[in-house]
């Protein structure tokens, strides 16, 4: 968390290996097309998108750092500044209002002591409410990670927030299924 | 008996893997298209059945295809629009989770119809596990043969691959997805050139939504008049529906196009009534961007008849009196609910969204919130809901893309049908606060505009 930026930047071998299969879904030549994915790699590798980061990912591409930049200050996953190990993303429109996200937001808001946009003085959990995740209908919930926590109530609220303490990786990959809840 | 032509399999334990859909008649299509047919007797079945865009706009699919252009020797593609990103919509993940070889099973056969060779599946970003379950599926069709190289030996070829977004509602928009998709921001182009003529890569493309291209399936087994004969007039087939809001049966439903919008919200079979035995005092019928419908607007039409659960009859009376079937996103409010906060929380979302692009979208946005902020904090005066009014105006019909009028269209459907609950805002500031109007009072519909 107190890191401002990365001095060590580059992806192991097998991160290597996944650019250059996700390249290789475009044409020769469309390499750009991979810049979302690899952002994606990226701040999942390195915890977020500093200066370096970006500048690493646009030599992979051959494509200039501003490409970059302006994708990744665009898209609302990216974060260009530090954050906690595990984003608390709590979805905050329309049927998740009905449902009580606010006062979702605001139990995590005062159980961590952080405001929304905030991250722990440990570097654990940021919060953050963030626009319609499309669980409209498992209200309320939030994203940590790749996971979607859904029918939120307080008392699941504190579960998680000890099993991220215990184990603060969220931004992991190669998640399983973890919606069950809709009827058809 | 309700017929289901996407989810009639979606409860079969294992479908999401490989055999078991395949030996649930997975795949079929793709032997029936590419043995049986040719491209354009596909294309022809689809505009016999007619399939509209499910994705919101309820574009003749058909119709769609046939506009493609088809230049000597450059490729032309196919992409699967999966960023929904409607507030209220979540039926295209369900399906995605639930029963990912139906869309790829669909993506073979529309790409085959159209001439493609390379298609993609664009993803929001934040259903990345959906993503992975995609990549699963598609590299188990690649290992049976349902994609690669001349596929079932009739030398077709198509590669398919999903690839993210990463969190930005515009990329819905399809010029903006091919943006995005091309690697930069999501910024909405302006038409034309259309994407059937200059599209991804500037080559003719074909932009479909995810249950427009599973729904093809059913299309090319049972035949286009089959679909047809499902559901009334112009609304054919058969439509996924996100239920969510103050119902006790939330949850994705495929329904037939013809069931009354009364039926789809109290009967058990879907959404089991208000929950907590309240009465209903609003509907938005189709995602957060088409027009709130007040309590006596929701099962009947202004002219008394009951309302369906079809293109037609949800925008039966026009925006006068009615709303938009859109992308299925049903929401329902009860009466502890307060529309002045609903559409301050709609607003902001659109203000989040804006691209940017476009003056009209980006400050009006951004405007309205406030105002409709202080109105529901007890700060408004009078004179803002007319102000609202005159916003929501000069943002519709101005921007590139829709999604200026995707945020004005709350806002005048909320002032159209509940002005006395924002007129009550500003008389009740401190009363506002603590309790909710309650429903709205049947009234004529002159009144709306000021």
């Amino acid at each position: 968390m107190s890191e401002t930026t990365h001095s060590q930047v580059s992806f192991s071998d097998e991160l290597l290996k996944e650019v250059n299969r996700v390249i290789g879904q475009f044409p020769e030549g469309k390499q750009k097309s991979a810049l979302i994915r690899v952002l994606h790699i990226a701040q999942a590798e390195f915890g977020w998108l500093s200066v370096p980061v970006m500048d690493y990912v646009a030599r992979l591409l051959h494509i200039q750092p501003i490409e970059v930049y302006e994708v990744a200050t665009f898209y609302s996953m990216y974060d260009t500044k530090p954050v906690g190990k595990v984003k608390l993303e709590v979805c905050r429109t329309g049927p998740c209002m009905i449902e009580g996200a606010e006062k979702i937001v605001k139990y995590i808001e005062d159980k961590l002591g952080i405001q929304d946009g905030e991250t722990t003085a440990d570097g654990i959990f940021t919060l953050k409410t963030v626009e319609c995740l499309g669980a409209c209908g498992y209200a309320p919930m939030l994203q940590a990670g790749e996971k979607y926590h859904e029918h939120l109530t307080e008392a699941k609220v504190d579960e998680l927030i000890e099993a991220y303490r215990k184990n603060p990786v969220a931004n992991y990959m190669g998640q399983e299924s973890n919606l069950n809840t809709a009827k058809s | 008996m309700t017929r289901k032509l996407l989810l009639d399999k979606v409860n079969v334990e294992g479908i999401a893997g490989y055999d078991v859909y395949r030996k649930n008649g997975g795949y079929r299509s793709v032997e029936k298209a590419l043995k049986t047919m040719s491209p354009d007797e596909v294309v022809e079945e689809v505009k016999k059945s007619g399939l509209r865009g499910r994705g919101g706009a309820g574009f003749p699919t058909g119709m769609k295809w046939s506009f493609l252009a088809k230049p000597e020797g450059v490729p032309r593609h196919l992409l699967c629009n999966a960023d929904e990103s409607e507030p209220g919509t979540f039926k295209d993940r369900y399906l995605m989770e639930k029963i990912p070889h139906l869309l790829i099973e669909g993506m073979i056969v529309s790409s085959f119809a159209l001439g493609a060779n390379q298609s993609y599946i664009y993803i929001r970003g934040e259903y990345m596990y959906v993503l992975r379950i995609l990549e699963k599926a598609i590299a188990e069709a690649y290992a049976n043969g349902w994609l690669g190289k001349n596929i079932l030996g009739t030398g077709y070829d198509l590669d398919l691959s999903v690839t993210p977004g990463a969190g930005a509602y515009i990329c819905g928009e399809e010029t903006a997805l091919i943006e995005s998709l091309e690697g930069k921001r999501g910024n909405p182009r302006i038409k034309p050139p259309f994407p059937a003529v200059k599209g991804l890569w500037q080559r003719p493309t074909v932009v479909n939504n995810v249950e427009t291209i599973a729904a093809v399936v059913p299309i090319v087994n049972d035949g286009g008049e089959e679909y047809a004969k499902i559901g009334i007039g112009r609304s054919t087939g058969t439509k996924l529906i996100s239920a969510g809001g103050n119902i006790n049966k939330p949850g994705v439903y495929e329904i037939e196009m013809n069931i009354t919008v009364e039926e789809f919200i109290y009967s058990d079979t879907y959404c089991g009534g208000i929950k907590n035995g309240k009465r209903l005092k609003a509907c938005v019928p189709g995602g957060s961007s088409v027009p709130i419908l007040p309590h006596y607007l929701v099962c009947k039409t202004a002219a008394g008849e009951d309302r369906l659960m079809t293109y037609e009859s949800l925008a039966d009376g026009g925006f006068a009196t009615g709303s938009m079937l859109g992308s299925g996103g049903f929401i329902v409010y009860d009466e502890d609910q307060c529309i002045v906060r609903n559409t301050w929380n709609f607003t902001r979302f659109y203000h989040h969204e804006s691209c940017g692009q476009c003056s009209p979208c980006r400050e009006g946005t951004g405007w309205m919130e406030k105002v409709l902020h202080r109105l529901e904090y007890g700060h408004g005066k009078m004179e803002d809901i007319n102000l609202l009014w005159d916003i929501q105006r000069k943002i519709e019909g101005n921007t590139i893309c829709p999604l200026g009028d995707a945020a004005a269209w709350p806002v005048a459907a909320a002032i159209r049908h509940f002005r006395e609950e924002f007129e009550w805002h500003v008389n009740e500031p401190k009363a506002c606060m603590e309790r909710n109007y309650g429903l709205v009072t049947e009234k004529t519909f002159e009144t709306a505009t000021a």
